[in-house]
């Protein structure tokens, strides 16, 4: 076997894909394709009104990019925006199904190690690469994962559970099926409440929920590279029987950032529980969303399936392209066939994936050399039983972490942040603990702290596309600077440009900076007295002023003074000194 | 020295009677001598004698691994052997050398055990003849004893004597044959629906299925998962509880193997008194198609237990005619599945077609497997098809429950032990057996068999006689779940019971000498003594 290249090739075909925002907050999100939150307002109306109403409409700048972009999507779009008279008359309904690659040492039924990026086929057990007379063992590790993620997301944990067996013959698939839990799952009935943004400045959040229907262990397939220069195709095993979550989200979405805010929020709950990486860009995290049209009070229309979204950006924009595509097709007396459709990450649209045309039976089976997996409670656990061989979920549950939601809700009691930023600190990767950081370094308003961090510090990453861990500021850094501002030393614009000189990464600290660059604030009351009256003495005309009346004056004066300090007077006390002075 | 049992020969080694090296090159030279009977597809002989090398050192050293140690063994070719080439009788699987060893291959190896080679049976197991493996049919060695031939020749009607051999049954056809040729002393079967002791009924051997659970199954190639269970032969009872006692036990590796502690090593009392057993004779198993000598012989064996004090009673196992129908759907079902894995990609044969993926799995697996295997895949994959499923697989799953619940009433009704035939007749011709199709020879010959997989149960063939033809008979013995020693332990005084009572007693008595089971291979002529050193005789 000859799979030389591929893990290489898999991979950057990986990272391009992946923008480097796929972490980037849905909260703050760059503008996304909204249209299908329009018929949402049916259901939901008080809900939606906010969130979905202000962008309903599709506005020419957002279909004009996608028009920019691909011819292909030029005529849905076009005809799209003909029939204004019954444009709020679709809802949309989106249902998610969500593989999540379990965080282990070792693979869900065999002793090959979990690894991202090693060589190809290098970490492929007999079990996994289907030699006959191998059989599964199950990984107490991957249940254990399976079951805090089940109680994370309120499900309830099936005692006994059962393993599947579903057949299809694909290449990555060594053994002609799949270990699935089909019949029987671990974990059902659960919800996921997630937080859709509203309000004028999408500054409100609106909590909303998502049913949970079943969480399912099962085997990973292998990579196959199809090479068509040469006609072969080359497979990768390493993935192969990795253990999968698959969480299958009830079609309660209505639009794509509703999806890809429930979707960012599984991926912080997994990452808080260490269930998973959840890292889209390594694959740990793939999305396929069932996608149907109807109006509101009818039956449900026919759905297809959207595969390859990986990353939340273009999950979000897949779907409502595949909503007005679905619309459009309508609305022109077409129909919308029951299909598997692949999101094209360039040409932004969907197409028919040709290739599974006919229709799958997957035969399924119970898998016979898997007995039954059965879990057990403080009150069903058996006396004596060997903890090493018994999975108690009480115990599990104590373990639990603390999920993102109770974060936010403390962030918010403890720092007194709005709601909304205590999202923003737990969507960007590693903010939350730059912010931790700073507050734990230094005097300064756990306040004024939030408004730097969200602000000033968010502001220059987006700018230049870095994530947290690439900043050239640290925790520390920024700590000092807003002591600094704290004590008075600095004024605050004099704080934004030591900042801006630490983005430089000349290996300054903010105390040098201050110093080297003079932006002290005066201290000596004596000297500044003296300046005041200076600048008094040289513009009488605007002292009259202020004596008539005018409050504007007096600011006039004050930037006089400041100027005249080379902006290193604090202008409080400028204001104080000029009022004591006119009024004596 | 070949025709002794195991636990015999075992004690010529540690008396150093015989050393290792002598012992298994006695065994390599009649393996080529018996060639033609087809037993064996590989002949590990390097390995076997490197083995024995290593043995030989270790009883010079006093330092014996125990009563398997420098003792010859086979294993049927569906066992996965590191670095010895598995076939499954297949040319699907023809020059594919697993690169690790069955765990129950790995246990007898850590014993001492000698590895003779691999041996025949029915592609992938499928077939109760061992004649439907891409090398061809394993011929019975009794077909050569000279009972069978001075019988023959009395036949006016008897055709040309070379065409005139008789089928081991199967599908570890090639283990029994091994084991009754004298060319090892022990071989492993594999059993899902009777593999094991119908051939070691038609050879005149002891067959053993061990409970579901007891023994791994990691590296026996499947046919039916959830029924399959390695299988024991040898030439008397003791010896199978002594593989019994190195093979049994939970394995990490197979997550079907019971952990609850099961007492080792299988030593077997001797019973002397059996006036406190309870003997159950299931009705349905007197069948139109049971030949009247076997009728006859298991009468006279339930008169035996009952004339020395045991209880014997009439039981009813009463859904044993869905036996085979729902044996059918399940076995093609799993088959079905437990194939897909062999599409030419990873192992085994691929097709030279390269124009897709899909037509390289078709013709792959269109040349790789006979007519049986495939036959029984698309059938499995019908009964699994979304429409089908409830109407035929769950409904076979309900009825096994209802078959494994006839034989737990039985047993709670105070039955130790089923008493049965093992098959409806003794071993026919190969011409005869070929009239009719794998599928009718299969669930013909399974019926007494079969049940007892779909209930996981231990059962053992005991060869009880010859027939008028000189062929030996054999009845089965069918035990509680796990109380596999037990099982035994009846199944042995029993062995000793036939040996001199029945003989004794028999009205037929010549035919029923055991000693003559020991005599049959013409070719063992220049063994006289071996005949003779036979404990059974």
């Amino acid at each position: 076997m000859h799979f030389r290249n591929y893990a290489s090739q898999g991979a950057s075909r990986h990272s391009e894909a992946e923008s480097p925002d796929q972490d980037s907050g849905v909260t703050m999100a760059a503008p996304m394709l909204r249209w299908g939150c329009r018929g949402r307002r049916w259901a939901f109306a008080r809900v939606d009104g906010g969130s979905c109403h202000r962008r309903g409409a599709p506005t020419g700048s957002t279909s004009n990019r996608i028009r920019g972009q691909s011819s292909v999507a030029q005529q849905p779009l076009h005809t799209a925006q003909k029939p204004r008279k019954g444009e709020h008359k679709w809802a949309a309904v989106v249902g998610l199904e969500i593989h999540a690659q379990i965080s282990s040492n070792s693979k869900l039924f065999s002793g090959s190690q979990v690894r991202f990026s090693a060589p190809p086929n290098s970490l492929v057990s007999f079990f996994d690469a289907s030699l006959p007379g191998t059989l599964p063992v199950l990984n107490r590790r991957c249940v254990e994962a399976a079951v805090m993620t089940g109680l994370a997301l309120n499900c309830h944990i099936n005692k006994k559970s059962l393993f599947d067996r579903k057949h299809y013959f694909y290449a990555d698939l060594p053994a002609g099926y799949q270990i699935t839990q089909q019949r029987l799952p671990i974990a059902v009935n659960g919800s996921l409440i997630y937080g859709v943004c509203a309000g004028k400045k999408q500054s409100q959040v609106i909590p909303k929920m998502v049913r949970i229907k079943q969480i399912q262990l099962e085997q990973d397939s292998g990579k196959s590279l199809h090479d068509d220069l040469r006609s072969q195709t080359l497979i990768d095993l390493n993935r192969a029987g990795v253990g999968l979550l698959e969480v299958v989200l009830e079609p309660d979405m209505s639009c794509g950032e509703e999806a890809a805010t429930a979707v960012r929020e599984l991926q912080l709950i997994l990452q808080a529980l260490g269930t998973s990486q959840a890292n889209m860009a390594e694959g740990q995290l793939r999305v396929d969303a069932n996608i149907s049209v109807h109006h509101p009070g009818e039956p449900l229309g026919v759905r297809t399936e959207v595969k390859n979204l990986n990353s939340i950006r273009f999950l979000a924009k897949a779907i409502d392209y595949e909503i007005q595509r679905q619309i459009n097709e309508l609305e022109n007396g077409g129909e919308i066939l029951n299909e598997t459709r692949s999101f094209h990450q360039k040409l932004g649209c969907t197409m028919s994936m040709r290739d599974k045309e006919g229709k799958q039976d997957y035969r399924f089976m119970p898998e016979p050399n898997l007995p039954p997996l059965v879990l057990y409670d403080a009150t069903s656990l058996p006396a004596g039983a060997d903890p090493q061989q018994v999975i108690n979920i009480d115990q599990i549950r104590e373990t639990l972490p603390e999920l993102p939601s109770v974060t936010r809700e403390k962030l918010v009691q403890q720092y007194g942040m709005l709601l909304e930023h205590s999202f923003t600190l737990l969507n960007e990767v590693g903010l939350l603990e730059f912010f931790q950081n700073v507050i734990k370094e230094t005097r300064a308003e756990p306040k004024k702290v939030t408004s730097w961090v969200l602000n000033t510090f968010l502001g220059y990453l987006k700018q230049q596309n870095l994530a947290v861990s690439e900043s050239p500021v640290t925790p520390s850094a920024l700590a000092e600077l807003l002591d600094l501002l704290d004590s008075r030393t600095i004024s605050s614009s004099a704080a934004k440009q030591v900042f801006k000189e630490l983005w430089k990464r000349e290996g300054k600290t903010p105390g040098q900076i201050v110093s080297e660059k003079q932006l002290e604030l005066m201290q000596d009351q004596g000297a500044l007295e003296q300046l005041c009256h200076s600048v008094m003495e040289a513009h009488p005309q605007v002292v009259m002023d202020v004596k008539k009346g005018n409050p504007r004056a007096v600011n006039k004066l004050i930037g006089l003074v400041r100027k005249a300090t080379q902006s290193r007077a604090d202008p409080v006390m400028i204001k104080e000194i000029l009022e004591k002075k006119m009024s004596l | 020295m070949l025709g002794r049992t195991l636990r015999e020969v075992s004690a010529a080694l540690k008396q150093g009677q015989i050393t290792p090296t002598e012992l298994c090159q006695k065994c390599l030279s009649l393996i080529k001598k018996t060639k033609f009977l087809n037993a064996y597809i590989t002949v590990s002989e390097e390995v076997a004698l490197k083995q024995a090398e290593e043995s030989e050192k270790r009883y010079k050293n006093g330092q014996s691994l125990g009563d398997l140690d420098g003792i010859p063994i086979a294993v049927k070719d569906n066992f996965s052997t590191s670095g010895i080439e598995t076939t499954c009788a297949s040319n699907m699987l023809k020059g594919y050398i697993p690169p690790y060893n069955a765990t129950v291959v790995q246990k007898l190896l850590d014993q001492g055990a000698l590895l003779m080679g691999k041996t025949n049976l029915d592609e992938f197991a499928m077939g109760s003849g061992s004649t439907d493996g891409v090398f061809g049919p394993v011929k019975n060695p009794w077909s050569y004893s000279k009972q069978y031939r001075e019988k023959r020749k009395q036949n006016p009607h008897s055709k040309n004597e070379d065409s005139d051999w008789l089928i081991t049954g199967g599908s570890s056809g090639g283990s029994a044959a091994a084991v009754s040729a004298f060319t090892c002393y022990a071989a492993l079967g594999s059993d899902t629906g009777g593999s094991t002791r119908n051939p070691a009924a038609h050879c005149g051997l002891v067959g053993f299925k061990p409970s579901y659970g007891l023994v791994s199954r990691h590296g026996l190639i499947p046919l039916v998962n959830s029924m399959d269970v390695p299988g024991i032969l040898t030439r008397c009872v003791d010896d199978a509880a002594i593989v019994l006692g190195a093979l049994a036990g939970p394995d990490p590796r197979d997550s079907t193997t019971v952990h609850d502690p099961i007492n080792k090593p299988f030593m077997l009392p001797s019973l002397a008194d059996v006036s406190k057993l309870c003997i159950g004779i299931p009705k349905e198993y007197l069948v139109p198609e049971l030949s009247s000598e076997v009728q006859s012989l298991w009468s006279k064996a339930a008169d035996l237990f009952e004339s020395e004090g045991a209880k014997v009673i009439e039981v009813s196992l009463p859904h044993t005619s869905y036996s085979i129908v729902c044996y059918h759907v399940l076995c093609t079902s799993e088959v079905a599945s437990n194939m897909a894995r062999f599409d030419g990609l990873q192992y085994g044969h691929r097709c030279d077609i390269d124009v897709s993926t899909e037509a390289m799995y078709a013709a792959t697996r269109r040349e790789g497997f006979n007519d049986v295997v495939r036959g029984r895949i698309l059938s499995g994959n019908y009964f699994l098809l979304k429409e089908n499923y409830e109407n035929y697989f769950v409904k076979a799953q309900k009825v096994r429950r209802l078959i494994a619940n006839d034989f737990v009433n039985v047993f709670n009704s105070g039955v130790d032990v089923l008493l049965t035939p093992t098959t409806l007749s003794e071993a026919v011709p190969y011409l005869e057996f070929i009239k009719e199709d794998n599928r009718t020879r299969s669930s013909q010959d399974d019926i007494f068999t079969q049940a007892v997989n779909m209930a996981g149960l231990p059962a053992v063939s005991i060869p009880v006689a010859l027939s008028n033809q000189g062929l030996p008979i054999g009845l089965q013995f069918i035990g509680r779940a796990f109380c596999d020693q037990q099982l035994l332990t009846v199944a042995k005084w029993f062995e000793k019971q036939v040996m001199h009572v029945l003989c004794k007693k028999g009205e037929k008595e010549k035919h029923y000498k055991r000693k003559k089971i020991t005599c049959h291979l013409t070719i063992h002529k220049s063994e006289g003594p071996v005949v003779s050193s036979h404990s059974m005789t």
